[in-house]
């Protein structure tokens, strides 16, 4: 396993999230003892009395089937994370667990990276309205709702990572947030950031039939992609006055957040996340990719098995959708389970998508096993379910397998992942248990009930429970 | 002999179960390392004979020797034809367009005199794709959105014809009782539940009355013939179920205290909410097809659980499962998969295969003909090439009536 540098902006995040949430942790607990400041030595003191070992110490996994996704399964395996990290991950035998780890005992369970959803709608559609087609200026964060039940339901599914987009009914519907299933309490509290503390994220696109509507929406596929070659030539132009003007403040166009999400994409900072269905929109999606150099994933891609060759020459990576049957619509007429085999046999890098609410996220562990069913690897699609994924979210580095200095965003299940009596029992979000099958509110969002549909009140950090327990 | 076209619009005319009009292709034994037959433990390396479309014999493959000719197919489990107990397929189709959507008509919110059998697409392309993974029988017709909808039909998924495939021409009237069947536009009924309950109330006593004067002996005071009161009159003398599509407890309630007020036979349709009402849909005595077991979790749906089948069927309720009505992507779910997610949900694996075998033939009336591996059952039978509920086992073969009618990996 190779060792990722982990960048400095990111440790210090770390760090002061974990120092955060542990002040939150020891003041409401000396609150109940006694009034209590936030003075660290004061509460240091109650703490030492409550545990032995230290909260933020290693812990190890010891005794799971490990699929590292990166490498191949390991029967016997160890796992150690500390601060969010993983620090060790390897056969039992080959990893020395550091001596003030605390030991978790999971032998015959297994477990794997959380899921990485490439496309979903959880937190309630929003983005782009009615007024015109393509509306990049618009982000798809200022509309979701952090206590969605939804997001109770994808941890209960064993995913971690989602990339969030506004709908398919436009051309160009919006800005897309990538986001970790953390406890939070805004949705900024999910944003996954860069090194500078930006939020990170794609731009959705689609074509075909979704787009097309009255005017002054596009009536023809030809039309659709005019309007997007236009726009594209504009930001190009923008970005070459922004260029010329240099630092000259009187020379620089007047700024528009539109073309600048363009402008992104153009400069290979976001990548495009495109919805197409049909064979021939699969082809102008690379087209257009190719006029323009923008970097894209191909979402839903339901004739993709048409169009094998011409996506893995291309090197376009496909994010697919596996539901139980064809049609629903005129493109998804030739949707297939196989579509995952195909695009894998002619050498496309594949990832999964839940599109939920059109599938549930706490069954997103059957697309793989349909894929598989229909000739897919369990390798591949395995990976499809995690790395994959991760790839095309610009998150490779981070996140999506079982690797030293990756974020512990781990899940933890009773029996195979492709077998449909398999439960997630645990799911992990940088170290911290976000979902626990044995508590009976995390139950609730599991298997459903009654409240299960209710927003989740809102989530007081540490408050019953420890971190990271 | 009556020939099987007319033999088959009688049938239809009657309302009667009928018999296929076809015979068998061939005789065949189809044999398996675990044959479920659904009438006591799973018989380890199994064989069915099914001889002129019916099974013939049952048993062990030592003990039964297969017959000079028959052809022979061979699969890890063997499974009855499975059931889905409630679809809409045949009468929604693959395009989703409107020349391929007979599922529900808007112009009135009571149509009872709609038939299913005039709708019902036996070419159409998911019936082929649910008959793939092993669905060989399916309760099909109109879907829940309008007070009541019309009815339904149990066909075979075979057949070029809805002659070639009906069991029973009119099996159950389909009612709503939701904020699915509400109208929206000012002025339009039925915009309540209570409003939706007194319209059927009055519908249900306008029938009572039209059958008491059609009744009476002096023809010139008979009222005219009425198709919809006439639906509704059959549903009142217990001769067909009412299957009343109800989610949230109050519906659900509602749909308890009409079936006791007017003393007919109710079929409780998908009950999102159904854990919440255990002893009084047991005490009402009323079965459950349940919802599909994934069915999204929003509306009518926030609170159904993955469990609901499962805690039905712990109390005793009789409970079979669907793949239900699906209005976009996917157009139609698969229930064999919905009974897999009960599997794995709280009922065992037997109890699962049931809700869509035996358990389903038994709340449509249709258990003398399929639903388990029988002497004297139509030869209806599903080959699996491991547990037909993992996701990565296909379904390599299926026969109707005797008939192979799928041998592809699916």
């Amino acid at each position: 396993m190779g060792v990722v540098p982990v960048k400095r902006n990111t440790q210090v995040n770390v760090i002061i999230q974990s120092l955060r949430s542990r002040l939150w942790r020891l003041a409401l607990r000396n609150s109940m003892i006694a009034a209590c400041s936030l003075l660290l030595t004061g509460c240091l003191a109650a703490r030492a009395q409550e545990a032995a070992i230290r909260p933020d110490a290693p812990r190890a996994f010891v005794g799971a089937r490990l699929i590292p996704i990166s490498g191949p399964e390991i029967d016997r395996g160890v796992v150690v994370i500390e601060h969010g990290k993983i620090t060790a991950v390897g056969a039992a035998d080959a990893v020395t667990i550091p001596p003030d780890a605390r030991r978790i005992d999971v032998a015959g369970k297994i477990i794997m990276p959380g899921l990485v959803d490439t496309h979903n709608h959880i937190g309630g559609f929003g983005g782009a309205d009615s007024s015109a087609p393509i509306q990049p200026d618009v982000r798809i964060f200022d509309s979701l709702n952090v206590r969605d039940s939804g997001f109770r339901r994808a941890v209960a599914g064993g995913l971690t990572t989602l990339n969030i987009m506004p709908g398919s009914g436009h051309l160009l519907s919006g800005q897309t947030i990538y986001v970790k299933l953390r406890k939070a309490e805004i949705i900024d509290d999910l944003f996954i950031r860069d090194a500078d503390g930006k939020p990170t994220g794609g731009l959705k696109m689609a074509n075909g039939t979704n787009s097309m509507r009255d005017a002054p929406f596009p009536g023809t596929r030809s039309k659709s992609a005019a309007l997007v070659r236009e726009r594209f030539i504009k930001a190009q132009e923008y970005r070459d006055k922004i260029k010329r003007a240099a630092d000259d403040s009187d020379k620089m166009p007047p700024r528009d957040i539109g073309l600048e999400a363009i402008v992104e994409v153009l400069e290979g900072k976001r990548i495009v996340h495109h919805h197409t269905h049909r064979h021939d929109d699969i082809l102008t999606v690379i087209r257009l990719s190719q006029e323009f150099g923008f970097r894209v994933v191909l979402h839903h891609v339901s004739e993709g098995w048409k169009v094998a060759d011409e996506i893995a020459r291309a090197g376009v990576p496909c994010s697919v959708i596996v539901v139980d049957s064809p049609g629903g619509k005129l493109e998804a007429v030739d949707m297939a389970f196989k579509t995952g085999a195909v695009l894998e046999k002619a050498g496309a890098q594949v990832a999964f998508h839940t599109d939920d609410w059109i599938t549930d996220a706490r069954v997103f562990f059957r697309s793989a096993a349909l894929a598989v069913r229909a000739g897919m690897s369990r390798e591949g699609a395995l990976r499809a379910l995690t790395l994959a994924g991760a790839k095309m979210l610009d998150l490779g580095d981070r996140i999506g397998s079982l690797e030293v200095g990756k974020d512990a965003d781990f899940i933890i299940l009773d029996g195979d992942p492709l077998s449909v009596y398999s439960k997630v029992l645990e799911t992990y979000v940088e170290g911290q248990k976000v979902f626990d099958r044995t508590d009976p509110k995390d139950h609730l969002y599991a298997v459903g009930g009654y409240g299960a549909g209710n927003d989740q009140t809102p989530y007081l950090c540490c408050f019953d429970q420890p971190e990271g327990q | 002999m009556m020939s099987s076209r007319f033999q088959s619009v009688m049938c239809l005319a009657l309302a009667l179960p009928c018999g296929l009009a076809r015979t068998a292709d061939a005789q065949v034994a189809v044999r398996g390392k675990t044959v479920y037959t659904m009438t006591g433990e799973p018989i380890r390396d199994g064989v069915v004979i099914i001889r002129d479309g019916k099974i013939a014999a049952v048993g062990t493959a030592a003990a039964l020797p297969i017959p000079e000719g028959f052809r022979v197919l061979e699969a890890t489990v063997v499974t009855p034809g499975l059931i889905d107990a409630h679809s809409t397929v045949g009468l929604s189709g693959i395009y989703n367009q409107p020349h391929d959507q007979d599922q529900l008509e808007r112009s009135a919110p009571i149509q009872p005199e709609l038939r299913a059998i005039d709708a019902y697409n036996a070419r159409e392309k998911l019936v082929s794709w649910v008959r793939g993974f092993g669905v060989t029988t399916i309760h099909t017709g109109h879907a829940p959105g309008e007070l009541i909808s019309g009815q339904t039909t149990i066909v075979k998924t075979w057949g070029d014809t809805i002659d070639d495939a009906v069991i029973v021409p009119t099996a159950a009237v389909a009612a709503t009782l939701s904020p699915l069947a509400e109208k929206q536009e000012k002025g339009k009924s039925p915009g309540t539940r209570g409003k939706m309950m007194a319209m059927l109330r009055a519908e249900f006593i306008k029938a009572q009355e039209y059958m008491r004067k059609r009744e009476k002996a002096d023809p010139e005071k008979t009222p005219d013939r009425d198709l919809g009161l006439e639906m509704i009159g059959r549903v009142l003398k217990g001769e067909i179920p009412l299957m009343i599509t109800a989610n949230r407890a109050q519906d659900i309630a509602g749909t308890l205290r009409l079936a006791k007020e007017f003393n007919i036979r109710v079929w409780l349709d998908s009950a999102s909410e159904g854990y919440l009402l255990i002893d009084e849909i047991k005490a009402a005595g009323v079965p459950v097809i349940v919802h599909p077991t994934m069915v999204r979790a929003f509306a009518d749906f926030e609170n159904m659980s993955f469990e609901t089948a499962a805690k039905l069927h712990k109390a005793g309720i009789p409970v079979a499962l669907q793949s239900g009505y699906e209005s976009y992507v996917p157009k139609t779910r698969v229930v064999l998969f919905e009974a897999g997610w009960a599997a794995a949900n709280g009922l065992t694996f037997d109890e699962a295969l049931a809700t869509i075998t035996i358990d389903a033939a038994k709340i449509l009336g249709i258990d003398n003909r399929v639903g388990s591996l029988a002497v004297g059952k139509d030869g209806d039978v599903a080959l699996f090439d491991g547990d037909p509920f993992e996701y990565t086992s296909h379904c390599v073969g299926v026969v109707i009536n005797g008939n192979v009618v799928s041998e592809a990996s699916q």
